[in-house]
């Protein structure tokens, strides 16, 4: 039987899990440890998202060549600086900004309920947000700001109708949250269909134009409210995305390791419901990005779990890439961002349904 | 009997489902430096027992102290630096390694801005070795076999540190030589690092072998607990389990062993048998 000492002796003072770098700083008082993949993919999501902008800019009914565009963004004056810094400008901030919210928020929801098919557009999350919008654009006639509200009030109350019905034994359970999320899901989607078909025939456009998901005519103002909500959350979310990991062991297991498992899924569920409700506030329910981006971000990355910033990343470059697709596909008619995330994602969809199915998970 | 200056104790536990009774005015203390082992039929409330003591459930009444305070008066991360616990079902997320896995037992010891220290690193290393799983270091957890599986587990929970270790069933479903070689490194555990351990089992001849003390309960009482070689007799097992049987010393290791009574008709035919014809 080996001693404690010779068993010191063994240990190794330099061991990291293979994969992983250290930075340490102030003498080892401070040290954050990394996996080398992830942040090697996120620093090219990052460039990635970046050149989404730069296309966006390109993208319009009117060309207008990179020269002008860069002359536009750097000091205006022209006819081009409008077209490039009232309507494409704030419409590329607001894809990127919306794809990262629902990447993250979709990172969240699959982490917390251990399943690769939980996010808020499935799990009614997005559909209480939409009623809530809805309601404010057609029975309100609701300014921006309100819509917002209105959107986080009916994302919120799902969340908390969700959570109630589906806690079991001080623990959310995964499927439950999940069946129990597409049932009051299909509730809000009937309830939005009755107050458009009450509403007046332009309203009731505009309504639906928005519930495909749409980034058209996005304003300042917009884009205002989702960096200011993305500046609080995404650090929230990544604070919490470190202790989230240990959450995927079990309940039993997490809080053996001094987690206070409820405290974290609640802090965790609100965050993930913030995003997604400030992410449908601005652009609509635009499906599927919360869903696929976490998947593919996970598969890329090769984790263990899908990670917040590398989830947020690649919902900011999918929703990016789907709005610059919609524009151009067919010619002269810029479809809405929705219909392109659709095609994209429900193929992934369907793909991850089957993959799934051959590992007996769903 | 009440805090009786063990480090683990419970005092006049009232344990609940929801509504379902598990055990009410249930007292325990396990002894400081021993390997404890709780046995007892099915629904006995061994596990819920387990759970109570590790905090994660609460008692409708009663106390468990640790460390002489009650341990609902810890933060959850002080508690995870005193107590290690493994349950009964653990999750590995998809993809994971053994060293990952096992560096995640230092969370309790881990702050944001201090995610690894040199301490961290030799702990996990250690840990690894002593569980012999240091060469699957980098290999993911889900294809390892049951018992490297559970080898991990322990290392996971040995990174912890703790003075005091929960395992609950840390056998069931591994082959008997990984049951064996799970008990094994829990006896060495407890030899080598003047740890408490605390383990659910339901092989009565293991527990027997290995418990420095052992708790038999039923029904949500304790019935008896000791040395093994003191308390286990034929009645006690009897009317803990409903099990006539027969005990005897166990030719390894002297400890008390208990053999099953036989049906009626089957009582001594393998001694007709002449040796050989099968």
């Amino acid at each position: 039987m080996q001693t404690p000492t010779a068993i010191r002796a063994l240990a190794d003072e330099n061991f990291r899990p293979a994969g992983q770098g250290l930075v340490t700083a102030f003498d080892g008082r401070v040290s954050v440890r990394y996996r080398t993949r992830t942040v090697a993919v996120c620093s090219v999501l990052l460039v990635l998202a970046v050149g989404c902008v730069f296309l966006e800019l390109l993208v319009g009914d009117l060309w207008i060549a990179p020269r002008d565009i860069w002359s536009a963004l750097t000091w205006g004056g022209e006819f081009a600086s409008f077209i490039v810094m009232d309507i494409r400008l704030p419409r590329a901030l607001a894809a990127v900004m919306v794809g990262a919210a629902f990447g993250a928020s979709g990172a969240i929801f699959q982490s917390v309920s251990r399943n690769a098919l939980a996010s808020p557009d499935i799990m009614g999350f997005t559909s209480g947000a939409s009623a809530g919008a809805v309601f404010m654009i057609l029975i309100m006639s609701a300014n921006h700001a309100q819509i917002v509200a209105g959107a986080i009030v009916g994302g919120l109350g799902a969340a908390l109708l969700v959570h109630g019905l589906a806690y079991q034994r001080g623990a959310p359970g995964g499927y439950r949250m999940i069946l129990v999320g597409i049932g009051l899901s299909a509730m809000f989607v009937s309830g939005t269909a009755y107050m458009i078909l009450k509403a007046d025939l332009d309203n009731a456009a505009a309504a639906y134009t928005w519930l495909v998901g749409s980034l058209h005519g996005t304003s300042w103002a917009q884009v205002t409210i989702m960096a200011v909500a993305l500046a609080v959350l995404l650090p929230t979310a990544g604070f919490l995305g470190g202790p989230m990991r240990l959450l995927e062991m079990g309940p039993d297991a997490a809080s053996a390791l001094g987690l206070s498992v409820r405290r974290l899924t609640t802090g965790l569920l609100l965050t993930a419901t913030l995003l997604a409700a400030t992410g449908v506030a601005t652009a609509g329910p635009v499906a599927f990005i919360a869903l696929s981006a976490p998947q593919i971000a996970r598969r890329v990355v090769r984790g263990s779990s899908p990670g917040v910033f590398s989830s947020a990343l690649m919902g900011a470059v999918l929703l990016a890439v789907s709005d610059v697709a919609a524009q151009r596909v067919v010619p002269n008619t810029a479809l809405p961002v929705g219909v392109a995330t659709v095609v994209l994602g429900g193929g992934y969809l369907v793909w991850l349904l089957i993959r799934e199915q051959r590992k007996n998970r769903v | 009997m009440s805090a009786n200056g063990t480090r683990l104790n419970a005092t006049e536990l009232s344990l609940k489902y929801d509504e379902r009774t598990v055990a009410e005015n249930l007292s325990v203390s396990i002894p400081d430096n021993s390997f404890t082992i709780i046995i007892g039929p099915n629904a006995c409330g061994k596990s819920t027992l387990l759970r109570a003591l590790s905090r994660m459930l609460a008692p409708a009444r009663g106390v468990v102290h640790l460390d002489g305070a009650d341990i609902s008066s810890y933060p959850t991360k002080e508690v995870a630096r005193r107590l290690g616990l493994l349950p009964q079902t653990c999750i590995a997320p998809d993809g994971i390694t053994v060293a990952d896995l096992v560096a995640r037992g230092r969370y309790p010891h881990q702050g944001f801005l201090r995610q690894w220290t040199k301490e961290d690193a030799e702990i996990v290393s250690q840990s690894l070795r002593q569980t012999n799983v240091f060469e699957l270091a980098s290999r993911c957890v889900d294809e390892l076999s049951g018992g490297q599986r559970q080898r991990a587990w322990i290392a996971m929970a040995l990174a912890q540190q703790t003075p005091l270790l929960l395992l609950d069933e840390p056998t069931t479903y591994l082959d008997i030589a990984h049951q064996i070689d799970v008990m094994n490194l829990c006896a060495d555990l407890h030899e080598e690092g003047g740890r408490t351990i605390v383990a659910v089992l339901h092989e009565l001849n293991q527990a027997a072998r290995y418990a420095t003390h052992l708790i038999v309960m039923r029904a949500g009482k304790v019935l008896a607990e000791g040395p093994p070689a003191e308390i286990v007799t034929a009645e006690l097992i009897e009317h803990a389990f409903d099990l006539p049987c027969t005990v005897m010393a166990d030719p390894e290791t002297g400890t008390p062993m208990i053999v099953p009574a036989a049906r009626a008709r089957s009582r001594g035919r393998a001694a007709e048998v002449p040796l050989g014809s099968s």
